[in-house]
């Protein structure tokens, strides 16, 4: 603990969810790692997997249904085009505070130097191939892997 | 508080970021940077150049505003100011850390 006075050296973030405000948490966190100078690398698992799926990362929307955070009832949150009203309400704001969009999110990540593995579990099951994934992931690895990645001194590791 | 920097005795808040942009000049920026590590390039200045014309305007920087600056991107950005480069080439350049969480 002395030798690195207890600092982050490295962020090993496991996103398994795909609503957007997960996938969002998810980047700034790997994001702003890397602009303080801490090493940052994700693992995308199930359904966080969508936010790396080229077909798919463009359409994530926020959950309406079961989000008391909505404060919205619930039947109301489940009807048609909510979420998609919700969620364009909500691109909207991030537009103004100048949040990009999850490919260009996806860019910056990259070119910052993070690190994006796909979950070789996941991506079975889906029945999903490394070609359908987003072109700069540096591959699909099984979860040992990923904690072999995060080895040494001053890793946090963080499930979202 | 008071720091001598280059020969030069300039205000700097606790962190060491310049409050008083005026007082800055070239050679301040080089001892800066020789601080972190980093010895400046002409590529160096121009990024140096594009962050100071931005606090000049009053317009709040960010790691996607680099990226969209036409003046470097984001891969060279870090390579050029290795560790937390927004708040390195802020230091270097006089100016107030950034705010941004982006």
């Amino acid at each position: 603990m002395s030798e690195y006075n207890g600092e982050i050296r490295k962020m090993m973030i496991i996103l398994s969810k795909a609503t957007l405000e997960n996938v969002y948490a998810a980047f700034v966190l790997a994001n702003g790692a890397r602009m303080e100078g801490i090493e940052a690398e994700m693992f995308f698992t199930f359904f966080g997997l969508e936010a790396i799926h080229k077909e798919k990362l463009e359409h994530l929307h926020i959950a309406t249904v079961g989000n008391p955070a909505m404060h919205m009832p619930t039947m109301l949150g489940g009807l048609p085009g909510m979420e998609a009203l919700a969620t364009h309400m909500m691109k909207k704001e991030m537009e103004r505070i100048d949040m990009p969009d999850v490919h260009e999110f996806l860019d910056i990540l990259t070119a910052s130097g993070v690190k994006l593995w796909a979950c070789k579990l996941a991506m079975d099951m889906f029945h999903y191939k490394k070609e359908d994934m987003y072109d700069d992931i540096d591959g699909v690895i099984t979860v040992g892997d990923f904690y072999k990645q995060g080895s040494g001194i001053g890793t946090h590791m963080l499930f979202i | 508080m008071n720091k001598i920097i280059a020969g030069a005795t300039v205000q700097v808040n606790e962190e060491g970021y310049l409050t008083d942009f005026p007082q800055w000049n070239k050679e301040i920026g080089t001892a800066l940077a020789l601080e972190a590590d980093i010895n400046m390039t002409p590529r160096h200045w121009e990024v140096i150049d594009y962050l100071q014309g931005e606090f000049k305007n009053e317009s709040p920087l960010s790691i996607r505003k680099i990226g969209k600056s036409g003046v470097v991107d984001i891969k060279e950005f870090y390579q050029l100011f290795p560790m937390a480069p927004l708040k390195t080439a802020s230091k270097i350049a006089g100016i107030p850390k950034p705010a941004s969480c982006i």
